[in-house]
C-alpha cells in the first residue's frame, strides 16, 4: 500500500529544502534533455532539406544520357554522342515493365521576349509526361497535351522565375512570348519547385512540346534525336529492374554487342540522393547520440545528490522504519525523489531544447526541426534515466538497520 | 494472554572475531496494562532488550510472542508490519521528522498502514488533544519546547491504537518539572487507557512512576520487583 500523494509531498519538501542542491542537480539533465533535443533537431533538419530537395527533382527519377563521341581518341564527356532517339523514349515506355512515365528532353538556351522585356533561359521540348515524371504541378492554366506534340503546336508552359522575369505580377496564360522570334501561347504556369541539390534554380525554365522544339527551335541534323530521357521508377524498390530493363532494352535496340561499351548512360539521381539522405540521418543519430551522454552524466549526477541524501537523512529513515515504513516504502521515496529531480530537469530541457534549437536556425540558419518524437524520447530517456540512477540509492537505503540508523547523529 | 512472553532470549553481537553476549536467557512475561521500567548500567543488555522488545532486532535464540505472535520467524516487513499496528516508539531525542508539521508526524505511521487522508486527519487531531497539544498541529517541531515534543512523539505512539508504548529514556532531554508532567501523561494513558508501557530509565524518581521494574546487569535479569497499586 504506497501512498502517491502523500509520498510526493514528502519527495517535494526534501527537495525543496536543499533548492540550490536539487536546481544544480536538475542542470545536469535539462542540458543533457536540452542537448538531445536540439542535435535531434539540427539532424532531423538536414535530412528533411535533402528529401525536400530529392523530391524537387523528382521522386524515383532516372536519367538516361547520350555516351560519349571520341574523335581521334579524345573522348568528349558523355551527352556529346547524339543516340538517344524519341523511338528510344516510347521503347521504353512500352516495354520496361518498372517503368510509370518517360519523358524525352531536348533542350537548350533561347533567348525569350514579351513586349519589352526579354530574358534568357532554358527551354526544353519535351512531353506532357514531363509533368508526372518530375512530380510538377501547374500553379495556373492547363498543361500541352499529347495531341500539341503530335502537331507541333507552338504552347508553352513557364517556370515562375521566366514569369517573374517577363511579366512580374500579370497573369501570363493567354499571352503570346517570342522565343528566338518563333511565337509560342503560354498555356499555363508550372508551380515553384526552387532550387535543385546542385543550387540551380529549377523555376528558371521553359516547357515547350518536343516536336515544336526540334521543328523551329533546335533543329539538328538528326531528325527525332533527343538530349535526354527521363524515367520515373513505378516505385522507389523497383528503380534497381527499371535501370537494369533500361540497359538491356537501349542495348538491344541500339545493337551494341556483348563486349562492346554502351553509347548511353543511365544515371539514378534518387539513389544518389539516398545515399546523400542517409549519411545525414546517421549524422543525426551521431549527434543525438553525442548528447545523450551528457544525460547520462546528468544522471550520475542525480545518483551522487541521491547518495548523499541517503546519507543525511539516515536518521530520518530509522525513524520511518521503526514507525513502520516497508522495504519498498523507503525504496519508492527516494525514487521518486530522483523522478521527480529528473523529471522536472527533463521538462525544462524540453524548453531549453525547443529554445536552442530556434536559436540555431536564427543565427547559424540552419534548418532546425524539433519533432514530437524526440521530445518524447528525450522526456522517457530522463524518467528512465532518474528510475535507473535513483534505485541504486534507494535500495541502500532501504537495507539499513533501523536500529543503526535511528543512532546515526 | 500475555501481552509479551519472552522465553530463554539470548542475544550474541559479533563484532570482528569477538562475540558479545548481549542478552543471555532471558525470561520476561508482561501482561497487557502493565507499567514497567527497566533499569540498569549501560552495556547491561537493557537497549537490547528494548529492541527485541520492540522488533527492531530478533533474538539469536529463544522465543519473544508479542501478543501471541512469534516474532522470530517474521521478516523484515512482517516486522514492519508489526512495528506499525502494535508498538508506539518515544525515545530520548524525540526523533520527530524536521520540517514536518506535528500533525504529519503524528500522521506517519497512519501512512504506512495505508489509511486515508481524512482517517489520517481525525485520528491525528484526537491524539494530539489526548497529549494536550489541540490546535498545534501545524507547529513544526522547532517551533515546540522540549516538552511539547515528546508529547508529539508520544502523540505518534498513540496514533494506530497500539497496545504497547516502548519508551527510551522519554525524560533524558528535559527538565525536571517537565520530565515529571511527561510522566504523569504516561500514567494518564496506562490508566484510562490501558496501554501497555515500558519505560528505559536511568533514575530512580522516574521509575517511581511504574509499578513494576526490572533491572539489568550483564546481560541478565538480576531483579524484578512488582509494586502493589498505589
Amino acid at each position: 500500500m504506497i501512498n502517491i500523494p502523500s509520498t510526493l509531498k514528502i519527495a517535494f519538501r526534501a527537495l525543496k529544502v536543499n533548492k540550490m542542491r536539487s536546481a544544480l542537480t536538475m542542470l545536469g539533465i535539462i542540458i543533457g534533455v536540452g542537448a538531445v533535443i536540439a542535435m535531434l533537431a539540427v539532424g532531423t533538419g538536414a535530412s528533411k532539406r535533402i528529401s525536400e530537395q530529392i523530391s524537387s527533382i523528382g521522386s524515383n527519377l532516372i536519367i538516361i544520357v547520350p555516351g560519349a563521341t571520341t574523335a581521334g581518341g579524345v573522348r568528349m564527356g558523355s551527352g556529346t554522342q547524339p543516340t538517344l532517339t524519341m523511338g528510344d523514349a516510347e521503347a521504353i515506355k512500352k516495354e520496361c515493365s518498372a517503368v510509370s512515365d518517360v519523358a524525352p528532353v531536348l533542350s537548350g538556351v533561347a533567348q525569350v521576349v514579351y513586349g519589352h522585356q526579354n530574358w534568357s533561359t532554358g527551354v526544353v521540348g519535351t512531353s506532357p509526361s514531363m509533368l508526372t515524371v518530375r512530380d510538377w504541378a501547374l500553379s495556373s492554366g492547363r498543361s500541352f497535351t499529347d495531341q500539341d506534340v503530335k502537331s507541333a503546336t507552338k504552347v508553352c508552359l513557364l517556370g515562375q522565375s521566366v514569369v517573374d522575369n517577363l511579366f512580374g505580377d500579370m497573369n501570363p496564360v493567354g499571352q503570346v512570348i517570342r522565343i528566338k522570334n518563333v511565337p509560342f501561347t503560354v498555356v499555363g504556369v508550372l508551380a515553384a519547385k526552387g532550387q535543385d541539390p546542385r543550387g540551380q534554380d529549377q523555376d528558371d525554365t521553359i516547357l515547350v512540346p518536343v516536336t515544336t522544339a526540334q521543328k523551329k527551335l533546335f533543329g539538328t541534323t538528326f531528325p527525332g534525336m533527343v538530349r535526354i530521357i527521363m524515367v520515373k521508377a513505378k516505385s522507389i524498390d523497383d528503380l534497381a529492374s527499371a535501370e537494369k530493363q533500361i540497359n538491356s532494352l537501349l542495348r538491344q535496340r541500339h545493337r551494341i554487342g556483348p563486349k562492346q561499351d554502351n553509347d548511353f548512360t543511365v544515371r539514378n539521381l534518387t539513389s544518389v540522393m539516398q545515399t546523400a539522405e542517409e549519411s545525414t540521418q546517421i549524422m543525426a543519430i551521431l549527434l543525438g547520440a553525442i548528447a545523450s551522454v551528457s544525460l547520462l552524466v546528468g544522471g550520475i549526477g542525480i545518483m551522487n545528490i541521491m547518495l548523499v541524501s541517503v546519507t543525511e537523512r539516515t536518521r530520518e529513515i530509522g525513524i520511518r522504519m521503526a514507525i513502520g515504513a516497508k522495504t519498498w516504502d523507503i525504496r519508492l521515496q527516494f525514487i521518486i525523489e530522483a523522478l521527480i529531480l529528473s523529471l522536472i530537469g527533463g521538462i525544462a530541457g524540453i524548453v531549453a531544447g525547443i529554445s536552442s534549437s530556434e536559436l540555431i536556425s536564427i543565427f547559424a540558419g540552419w534548418t532546425t526541426i524539433v519533432s514530437p518524437f524526440s521530445i518524447v524520447l528525450a522526456f522517457g530517456f530522463s524518467g528512465l534515466v532518474g528510475i535507473f540512477f535513483g534505485f541504486y540509492p534507494a535500495y541502500k537505503a532501504s537495507l539499513l538497520d533501523p536500529i543503526e540508523a535511528l543512532r546515526y547523529e | 494472554m500475555a501481552l509479551i512472553e519472552a522465553k530463554e532470549i539470548t542475544k550474541i553481537y559479533r563484532i570482528g572475531e569477538i562475540q558479545v553476549k548481549a542478552l543471555k536467557d532471558v525470561f520476561v512475561t508482561i501482561e497487557k496494562g502493565e507499567f514497567v521500567s527497566v533499569m540498569g548500567p549501560s552495556g547491561s543488555g537493557k537497549s537490547t532488550f528494548m529492541n527485541v522488545l520492540g522488533c527492531l532486532d530478533k533474538p539469536t535464540s529463544g522465543d519473544y510472542l508479542l501478543e501471541n505472535i512469534h516474532i522470530g520467524g517474521l521478516g523484515r516487513d512482517e516486522l514492519a508490519a508489526i512495528r506499525n499496528k502494535k508498538i508506539g516508539f518515544v525515545f530520548q531525542g524525540f526523533n520527530l521528522l524536521p520540517r514536518t508539521s506535528a500533525m504529519e508526524n503524528v500522521e506517519l505511521p497512519l501512512l504506512y498502514d495505508g489509511i486515508s487522508a481524512r482517517e489520517r486527519q481525525e485520528k491525528a487531531l484526537e491524539a494530539l488533544k489526548n497529549v494536550g497539544l489541540e490546535g498545534r498541529g501545524d507547529h513544526h517541531p522547532n517551533q515546540l519546547s522540549g516538552g511539547q515534543q515528546q508529547r508529539v512523539a508520544i502523540a505518534r505512539a498513540l496514533v494506530n491504537n497500539a497496545p504497547l508504548i516502548l519508551a527510551d529514556e522519554p525524560t533524558g532531554n528535559l527538565d525536571s518539572k517537565t520530565s515529571a508532567e511527561i510522566m504523569e501523561l504516561f500514567t494518564k494513558l496506562n490508566t484510562q487507557s490501558d496501554i501497555t508501557i515500558i519505560i528505559v530509565t536511568h533514575e530512580n524518581d522516574i521509575a517511581a512512576y511504574s509499578r513494576r521494574t526490572i533491572k539489568f546487569l550483564d546481560g541478565r535479569i538480576i531483579s524484578d520487583d512488582k509494586k502493589e497499586k498505589r
